[in-house]
């Protein structure tokens, strides 16, 4: 029996309200005691030690929306090279979006992407699938055998379904599986003509605008569909303050609704798009500073569940480009937990809240059996030092691409070390 | 015999008293055992026409119609709309006062739109049969299913029934939760939630989305026929998919009670809804019975709506 000891930690876990020195043990990839009197009276015998000198030793982050390049662009990312840039960020588990080259809407991929993973990436890889074929907007995705295949929810990813009807369908079917429908909120014709948020910053810079309502009228929409359907509904981002009004509202009707933030969009707002920086330049777009901090706000009450990274990767083909031209989309998951962290150290919001939004909740709402320190959960943790303070150098990355719009940002937080099943994925050296 | 049974037309169901259903279901046991015999003919209808109307193709409902009636002795004509004046631009009900006026005895009508056979009615003074409106009755498919159980299972009382499949598009499972619920059956009706109409749930019958849920423990599992050809916006994903959930197959049937009997309106869609080891099992598969009872439960409505036409001879 595999035996390792983390003693001298500050022990965070969210879903026990704990925040207290103490140790954890793991036995076999597994966690099978942790405490803050664990360990007082007597060393453990025959366990491997790691001293945690006093830093947070906290359940793994659980990323709900990742997207990766294979298969079919893995000159962007391969699920090893997400693996490892996933490790280096502290985060252990993430949902796959369904956006490669086949799309995963078909259960053969589904199985496809669990193997290679399981032999090739160093954390646990959860496959969403298309929650319609091809991610057309069309024909719905066989919710049913995908599911059975292991697809843990259902989404267009960074698509919206235009048809009412088809989207009423889809969420009926899904709630006939009980499945998971993540969606994006942004009305397509609108934001057809806008490449960023919509206002005085946009217009001197000559650019269209994408404005909030897009998002509104879409959140508007789905939670009557919700209302009429039942389905679990889940926002894969929010951006505005109007779209969360709405979710708040959803939720205290106690419809089935949940959503998540992406952490560009508490940390920046339309103005860090500064001289046509496309690597700012994601979907829904950079908001104003009053969505932004409704957004921190929105943390704080509870209203938002999940910080997301929305890490997607961009070579520099797509990004080297006019703004217009640029592809969406910016690498995360090496700044999630440091992004994050912001909120506790500039936010003012604990750290243990912060923490809930990235390992209890998202972890509840793929129905995992993780994001917690408790006896018998997978031994998926990570060690980091909240206050150390960093300059963001996407060079050090381990992702492929180096897209991030906090390139050179001051951040505080740095990942000591990951494990995943008990075993060290990642070590800060 | 049919002394309960004493309406103009038979256009559905749900107005019917479980006593008119039963005189029916009588009348139509009779005729089952006249069909066996070597000459069926009876001259009941004899100087009576009889029009089929069929505004949608269909094979066995037109057939078994035109069957019953020649079999009472009546003139039979079918009329179909692909050779109507429909397709010159007459509306329905012109269609149904020019039919009106050659004066026939009864109109058996088919229409795909939902309350057409009603408007139709409405307008005519000889007697009208709904073959099927739209998704609304198909009331003499139901008085089969319901013939083929009782001669099958001698009762309907206290059965479990699960109708299973598309039951948004389907008339016949319409009919058959109100004949069969009438009549003291349980009934449940299966089906993805997309293909469950909304308030599914006030029909009186009991709701299953998980068909292994559904089948258990039931007498008589009714299938239902995928009804692509209404199908616009993604209702479900794919037919395999269908199958592998909500298609009946061996595994699926050994949920229901044993030595359960399975019934289809037909036409089949196999491999879709129904395994064809299934619907080729003789012990189990009773699909090839309806279409017998379906002439008989014909025989009986014809018979029954001529002893009202107006210039009809009483025997009562």
């Amino acid at each position: 029996m595999k035996r390792t000891a983390f003693l001298n930690a500050r022990l965070i876990d969210p879903a026990a309200n704990l925040d207290a020195a103490g140790a954890l043990l793991v036995e076999d990839g597994k966690i099978a005691d942790a405490g803050p009197r664990l360990f007082n009276d007597a060393k453990p015998a025959s366990a491997d030690i790691v001293d945690c000198g006093g830093q947070v030793l906290a359940p793994g982050l659980i990323d709900l929306r990742v997207f990766t390049g294979e298969p079919g662009a893995e000159h962007r990312e391969t699920l090893a090279s997400a693996g490892e840039s996933a490790a280096a960020g502290g985060i252990t588990s993430f949902a796959m979006m369904p956006v490669t080259d086949p799309v995963i809407d078909d259960a053969a991929l589904v199985d496809f992407i669990k193997r290679r993973a399981a032999a090739n990436a160093k954390v646990n890889v959860y496959p969403a699938a298309a929650l319609t074929q091809g991610l057309k907007g069309g024909q719905m995705a066989e919710i049913g055998l995908l599911q059975e295949a292991g697809a843990i929810a259902f989404t267009d990813a960074d698509r919206t379904i235009a048809s009412t009807l088809i989207m009423r369908r889809c969420l009926t079917y899904a709630a006939n599986f009980d499945a998971l429908v993540i969606a994006h909120a942004e009305d397509p014709h609108l934001a057809a003509v806008g490449h960023m948020n919509e206002g005085a910053f946009a217009a001197r810079m000559g650019v269209g605008g994408i404005p909030a309502a897009a998002e509104a009228i879409i959140v508007e929409r789905d939670l009557r569909l919700v209302e009429l359907t039942g389905a679990r509904y889940h926002l894969g981002q929010v951006s505005t303050a109007a779209a969360l009004e709405i979710v708040a509202k959803a939720k205290a009707r106690g419809l089935p609704v949940t959503c998540a933030v992406s952490a560009h969009h508490l940390v920046l707002n339309e103005q860090d798009i500064g001289e046509y920086k496309t690597f700012a330049k994601v979907s829904p777009p950079l908001r104003s500073e009053d969505d932004r901090k409704a957004m921190v706000e929105g943390v704080r009450s509870g209203i938002i569940d999940a910080i997301v990274s929305s890490h997607d990767p961009q070579a520099p083909e797509t990004k080297r480009l006019p703004f217009a031209q640029a592809a969406y989309g910016a690498v995360g998951l090496e700044t999630l937990l440091p992004a994050a962290l912001s909120l506790h150290h500039d936010g003012g919001i604990s750290l243990i809240d912060v923490l809930r939004r990235l390992t209890i909740q998202p972890a509840k709402l793929l129905r995992l059996d993780a994001g917690r320190l408790a006896k018998g959960a997978p031994a998926d943790l990570v060690l980091f030092d909240p206050g150390s303070p960093r300059k963001i150098d996407p060079a050090e990355f381990r992702s492929r691409c180096k897209n991030s719009p906090f390139k050179g940002r001051l951040m505080q937080g740095r990942v000591l070390r990951t494990v995943v099943g008990g075993q060290t994925v990642f070590s800060a050296t | 015999m049919t002394g309960l049974f004493a309406r103009q037309h038979l256009l559905a169901i749900a107005p019917l008293t479980r006593h008119e259903i039963e005189s029916l279901l009588d009348l139509g046991a009779e005729y089952v055992d006249l069909n066996r015999q070597i000459s069926k003919k009876r001259d009941t209808l004899r100087g009576r026409t009889l029009i089929n109307l069929f505004f949608e193709p269909s094979t066995r409902t037109q057939s078994s119609f035109e069957l019953a009636g020649k079999r009472l002795g009546a003139d039979t004509m079918n009329m179909s709309v692909n050779q109507s004046s429909l397709k010159k631009g007459e509306t329905l009900i012109d269609t149904a006062t020019t039919l009106n006026a050659m004066r026939p005895d009864i109109i058996v009508i088919r229409h795909q739109d939902s309350g057409a056979v009603a408007l139709l009615a409405d307008k005519v003074s000889c007697s009208v049969v709904n073959a099927g409106d739209g998704a609304h009755e198909h009331p003499t498919q139901a008085l089969l299913d319901a013939l083929t159980i009782r001669r099958r299972l001698g009762r309907i009382e206290g059965l479990t029934v699960a109708i299973c499949g598309d039951v948004m598009h389907s008339r016949v499972a319409r009919s058959n939760v109100h004949l069969l619920t009438k009549l003291g059956a349980r009934v449940r009706l299966v089906a993805p939630r997309t293909l469950m109409p909304a308030g599914a749930a006030t029909w009186g019958a009991e709701i299953f989305t998980d068909m292994r849920e559904g089948l258990k423990g039931a007498d008589i599992v009714m299938m239902l026929r995928l009804q692509m050809e209404r199908m616009t916006g993604s209702f479900l994903p794919s037919q395999r998919e269908y199958f592998h959930f909500y298609g009946l197959d061996r595994e699926k049937l050994a949920l229901a009670k044993p030595g359960a009997l399975v019934m289809h309106p037909g036409p089949m869609n196999r491999g879709v809804e129904i395994d064809s080891a299934i619907a080729d099992d003789i012990d189990r598969s009773i699909i090839n019975e309806q279409v017998e009872m379906g002439v008989a439960a014909r025989m009986a409505v014809l018979d029954a709506l001529s002893r009202q036409l107006p210039n009809a001879e009483r025997k009562i």
